[in-house]
């Protein structure tokens, strides 16, 4: 079955089944292979991807029901090669140890930051912590994942 | 300066743009897949392997023991596991069938067609079947490994102890639960190579574990490690297992093969950490000094031995904890059960002794009726102090710091007068744990190793380092670059590795053992300073001047000639150094400090060059309605000896402890039948981010004459305290002490019951 | 390869599931695909339900709220009107999973999903919920205390599908909680549940009171019997230890992986018992 979605800005049409893992499309049929699988049951978020600008978690969901959504995965997040605030701020603050979350993560926190409600004032370190309940990261603790995602949505509001 | 600042993680900016490529993440055009077929049954005789109707057996390649050309082995320290059962299977879970196939669904199809039939054994399912030896499974007594260590006159000591404190700990297992699971391609090559690349800690395991089942030499097998998604000791050895089915199917069915394993999979295929029974008798003075101890641990090593004779003897070297005790026996065995086989996990046999030490340092101090502190402060070790093995401590001993400073940032002794209102039926509680861990291998074990390590210029005027050292996320690969720049006064970033590939780098040992940057960095550091030297010699002789008088600093040699500054780049000296020869490159190799002395006989001796310390205080509140715990705050204090990297030091210390707070708090794994009843991140519970509070992390820098800059090994040590000063929090809070992990809502309830009755 | 249908229009969908049976519903997919990824076959027709914005619609009456079966967690949890009439429902939605899962997971779907530890049934349950029940045969309605027949047991038939939920609006004067006790602080699948909803006046008397507690019977249950103990009652120490005992005899748990009996049964009596103690403090 031939199915029309746009991955990272790009028109695609894919010919796969319709209940194929859209995690599967992305990686198999769309040779991005940034997005991970962790567990495959909706646990560890490390395939979060945005749907239509809400973070899913990319194996629960068959591509028949994103037919004509527009996708975001970690390699849409840079453009031109130029990282957003929160990919510089998981460097500086040294968020990413193993890696393996990163992708997932940095998908449920930008989620958190392109938010409306968090148009005029940065989200508490609950709220960040809230955002990325779905996303299990076993290196860091945390800790520096959340400064890092504080400290981006600080350099996001400045911009606004 | 580079050391000592927290520069950005070497490989950071692949990680945060999905570049980085972990082994699921390559696809080759004639890729197969791998599946494995696996015990159904705790112990048993294999009668029968029918292939079912009704599948198409042309389409796949099936591999099993007879397809291994020299010996059924998984090479580690006994060779008593097969890497596919023969006759016997000894626990559930156990590979006995291996299907190769181009799709992964037909692999699996495959497999669903496969029965295997059983002549059903009994099965020694726990420690305490395993210690009656009723059913024998491994030699006389069903007893890996034992142990005992003993100083001073400890039944004298006990009958003058004023009070004696006794009591039984136990833990269960906990899975490593990297993000990544397990996973490895391996391609045979026409010419008999073997290359096996994947996710893994220790790319020389896999190298010799590859030789050992095709009975290859050295250079016929290739190991490369892929970006690794966590290991914790679960991709120490397990991945030797992972790697020798791959292989055989690849050689069998002329295809690269692909295994990783799914989530479920993955945890009941893997190792976890031992469970344990941990029993200790201590003797003191009425004011609370020990003067004799009994400690006695019971591992479960599963079905077969794999590391758990160093696991155990990690465990007893560190059960007393950092305390002095003149009169001391402890004793340890670790056991075979039907269930499968235990093995390394980040802490390595510690976070046991650790959980059992310091829970039974809380028992003492309410039998006492002295503050978790007082005593403390009356029993640690100081500089100059004799541990269990005798060892005398004479450098970098940082027990008084970290308590000190853990005290003091907690609010500690202020925090805990204070009381909550009874009304909020919440109950608030603050608890304390204090501990070590010895850096590198025990005893003799890094003089048998010899890690390691070269750097090399390269041909574009920068720097290369070769180790197989590898980077699972705690950031081999950062440190080890800040070392090398700053050796040679460079910047990090004009460091680069040749890839972990045992064709290309030197054995610089395991990835294991908090020895990275300890015992590896320091071999690191010791070829650089040696390509410093050959630099400088060569360059001196261009130049006409003393060796000695050039300078490396700021991406350039300097020196005077004549009163006047000579400076030429790195790079120009790099090519100069090169010319004639075309390239420079040393190695150098691991030698223990002076004055090492170890007794594997007696156990006796220096049982690790150094050790590092820390101290936890973790605050809680437990729902009196409900039971459960709520982490309020965590502040540690670690004497690392030197931070090479101050954010990744806090990095491995605030993941380390989460880990260990979820050994506390959630993690267990549950069994029916030698069966896992909960292989999934659904059932087994690890943190979340809302599960963890912000935490405080105290770095202190007592610093260590023989490590890199004064770096002690920490990787390890953040996973040994979280658990006894959480359940010690909980104590306070309730009154009641749970004396087994996880302390679960279930437990804690029965802990209070418990002590109502006897009230 | 399988058959999905993805009608737009409702009537579309009950054509569909009149005419081709065999057929598996999806909605969110959240719970159907975690089965589906742990290897359990994808039946070869599937209904898609994911495009009837029909049924995403929440509409207010004047005593209740009419809840489109398609509404996710995310959508219940920030709609003004579903906080100010069913908070409660709004605390048990920002239960579930975590973002990703609330951002996909229906309420329908925690319906008919039917597990004893879903997380909004103990609050229809206590606020009786009227489940509206769509077919080529027309609308239907149920009573959310008659949906389930037994465990993972539905009144639906094969051709029926879930379309609104009915849900009675919290009355000013009434009071409500809704308490979830978990493995974790997120993620979490419940050892117990429940939801309470009371009316009680000045004199701390109980007028009325509603009682569901899931996770510890084959189905979400209301406790009917403990409820009965309360009515009418004024709130004191006696009362409050009647309703623990009564509620300890009612529930049915069991043992498994996530908890035990004795937990899940002295939590259970714990907890109404906080809800008398909270509302006798207020």
């Amino acid at each position: 079955m031939a199915i029309k979605i746009v991955v990272n800005g790009q028109d695609l049409e894919v010919s796969v089944s319709p209940m194929k893992r859209l995690l599967d499309v992305l990686r198999q049929d769309c040779y991005l292979t940034g997005t991970k699988e962790g567990c495959g049951e909706g646990e560890c978020g490390a395939c979060s991807v945005l749907v239509d600008g809400e973070v899913i978690n990319s194996c629960l969901v068959p591509v028949c029901q994103v037919e004509g959504s527009e996708i975001v995965t970690v390699e849409g997040l840079a453009e031109n090669g130029k990282l957003v605030p929160v990919q510089e701020a998981f460097i500086k603050y040294g968020a990413a140890q193993c890696g393996i979350c990163i992708p997932g993560m940095l998908m449920a926190a930008q989620a958190l930051l392109d938010s409306k409600e968090l148009s005029k004032q940065t989200p508490t370190r609950y709220e960040i912590r809230e955002a990325i309940a779905g996303n299990l990261c076993r290196c860091t603790g945390y800790m520096k994942i959340v400064d890092a995602i504080e400290a981006a949505a600080l350099s996001t509001l400045e911009k606004k | 300066m580079t050391v000592g600042q927290s520069v950005n993680r070497k490989e950071g900016r692949d990680k945060v743009t999905g570049a980085a490529k972990y082994v699921d993440d390559y696809h080759f055009q004639d890729i197969w897949y791998g599946k494995t077929v696996r015990s159904t049954v705790a112990h048993a005789q294999i009668t029968g392997i029918e292939f079912l109707a009704g599948f198409d057996w042309s389409t796949v390649v099936l591999a099993d023991y007879r397809d291994i050309t020299s010996r059924n082995i998984v090479a580690l320290i006994y060779d008593d596991q097969p890497l596919l059962a023969e006759s016997l299977v000894r626990h559930v879970y156990e590979p006995i069938l291996l299907i190769a196939a181009p799709t992964k669904e037909l692999a699996e199809l495959a497999a669903k067609h496969v029965h295997i039939t059983y002549k059903k054994l009994p099965a020694v399912l726990t420690i305490e079947d395993s210690l009656s030896a009723e059913q024998k499974i491994f030699g006389d007594d069903n007893v890996f490994k034992s142990y005992t260590v003993t100083r001073g006159n400890v039944e004298d000591a006990f009958q003058s102890a004023e009070v004696v404190v006794e009591e039984t700990y136990h833990v269960g297992h906990q899975e490593q639960l990297y993000i990544e699971t397990n996973g490895i391609i391996a391609t045979a090559k026409s010419d008999g190579t073997i290359l096996i690349q994947g996710s893994m800690q220790c790319p020389y395991y896999v190298h010799r574990a590859i030789k050992e089942l095709f009975g290859l030499p050295d250079e016929k097998v290739v190991v490369v490690q892929n970006v690794t998604g966590g290991g914790f000791g679960g991709k120490e050895e397990f991945p030797s297992v992972v790697a020798g089915h791959a292989a055989l199917l690849a050689k069998k069915c002329g295809h690269p093969v692909k295994i990783v394993y799914e989530r479920g999979e993955d945890f009941v295929a893997s190792t976890k950490r031992h469970p344990a029974v941990i029993r200790h008798r201590t003797g003191l003075t009425r004011d609370g000094r020990l003067i004799a101890a009994e400690i006695d641990l019971t591992f479960d090593g599963g079905a077969y031995c794999t590391l758990s004779p160093v696991v155990l003897s990690r465990g007893v070297i560190h059960a007393l904890g950092p305390y002095k005790c003149p009169n001391i026996r402890v004793t340890g065995k670790v056991v075979a059960t039907n269930t499968p086989p235990n093995g390394a996990f980040r802490g390595f046999g510690v976070p046991q002794a650790c959980f059992a030490s310091e829970m039974h340092m809380e028992n003492i101090s309410r039998k006492l009726d002295i503050s978790p502190v007082e005593l403390r402060r009356k029993n640690m070790l100081h500089q100059g102090d004799y541990t269990l093995t005798g060892q005398q401590l004479t450098y970098s001993v940082g027990t008084q710091q970290v308590l000190d400073a853990v005290l003091e940032r907690s609010d500690y002794l202020a925090r805990r007068s204070h009381k909550q209102p009874e009304l909020s039926n919440k109950r608030y509680g603050i608890g304390l744990s204090f501990y070590y861990h010895g850096g590198g291998f025990t005893g003799s074990g890094e003089e048998k190793i010899k890690g390691q390590a070269a750097v090399e210029l390269t041909a574009e005027g920068t720097v290369r380092i070769l180790t197989a050292s590898t980077e699972i996320g705690q950031g081999t690969r950062t440190i080890f670059s800040q070392i090398v720049a700053q050796e040679l006064g460079l910047r990090p970033e004009d460091v680069e590795f040749e890839e972990n590939d045992t064709s290309k780098v030197p054995d610089s040992g395991p990835t294991v053992a908090s020895r990275t940057c300890m015992v590896v960095g320091r071999v690191v550091q010791m070829a650089a300073a040696s390509l410093k030297e050959e630099m400088a010699k060569r360059i001196a002789s261009l130049a006409q001047c003393q060796a000695s008088e050039i300078q490396f600093e700021g991406r350039h040699l300097l020196w005077q000639k004549d009163g006047e500054i000579i400076s030429v780049s790195f790079a120009e000296a790099a090519e100069r150094c090169m010319s004639r020869t075309g390239f420079l490159k040393t190695t150098a190799q691991y030698s223990s400090p002076p004055g090492i002395k170890w007794d594997d006989v007696t156990y006796s001796g220096d049982a690790y060059p150094v050790y590092a310390y820390a101290a936890d205080v973790v605050e809680v509140e437990v729902d009196m309605d409900t039971f459960e715990v709520k982490i309020l705050k965590v502040t540690t204090a670690t004497d690392v000896g030197k931070a090479i990297n101050p954010t990744l030091a806090e990095g491995q210390i605030e993941g380390g402890t989460v880990q260990a707070l979820g050994y506390g708090l959630f993690e267990e794994v549950a069994w029916k039948d030698g069966k896992i009843l909960n292989n999934r991140l659904t059932n087994y519970i690890i943190p979340t981010s809302l599960d963890i509070p912000d935490m405080e992390t105290v770095l202190i820098e007592n610093p260590y004459p023989y490590g890199p800059y004064g770096a002690k090994g920490i990787g390890e040590l953040p996973m040994d305290g979280g658990a006894p000063a959480l359940v010690a929090a909980i104590a306070d809070a309730v009154g009641a002490v749970v004396t087994e992990i996880p302390a679960t809502p279930e437990r804690i309830m029965e802990a209070m019951e418990k002590l109502a009755v006897e009230a | 390869m399988n058959k999905v249908y993805s009608p737009k229009e409702l009537s579309e969908a009950f054509q569909i599931l009149n005419s081709y049976q065999p057929l598996k519903i999806v909605a969110g997919g959240t719970d159907l695909m975690v089965g589906y990824n742990s290897g359990m076959p994808v039946p070869d027709q599937l209904l898609n339900l994911w495009k009837l914005d029909e049924l995403r619609h929440i509409d207010e009456y004047p005593s209740l709220l009419k809840i489109g079966a398609l509404c996710t967690y995310t959508q219940l949890i920030k709609d003004e009107r579903v906080r100010k009439y069913a908070p409660t429902l709004v605390d048990a939605a920002k239960t579930i999973g975590a973002m990703q899962i609330q951002n996909r997971g229906t309420l329908g779907g925690n319906i008919v999903n039917a597990s004893p530890a879903g997380d909004c049934l103990p609050v229809l349950a206590a606020f009786d919920a009227v489940i509206e029940i769509g077919s080529v045969r027309g609308l239907r309605q149920v009573p959310f205390t008659d949906f389930y027949t037994g465990y993972r047991q539905t009144v639906l038939a094969e051709d029926e599908m879930v379309t609104n939920i009915l849900l009675p609006k919290q009355k000013t004067e009434e009071s409500a909680k809704f308490y979830k006790v978990g493995t974790r602080a997120a993620q979490a699948i419940s050892k117990v549940m429940m939801s309470v909803r009371a009316s009680i006046d000045a004199q701390k008397c109980v007028k009325e009171i509603a009682i569901a507690v899931g996770s510890v019977a084959p189905t979400v249950i209301r406790t009917r019997l403990t409820e009965m103990a309360i009515r009418g009652l004024i709130i004191d120490e006696s009362l409050i230890a009647t309703a623990r005992k009564e509620m300890m005899e009612e529930v049915r748990p069991i043992t498994d992986i996530r908890s035990n009996e004795h937990y899940r049964r002295t939590v259970s009596g714990n907890l109404i018992a906080k809800f008398l103690r909270e509302n006798y403090l207020a």
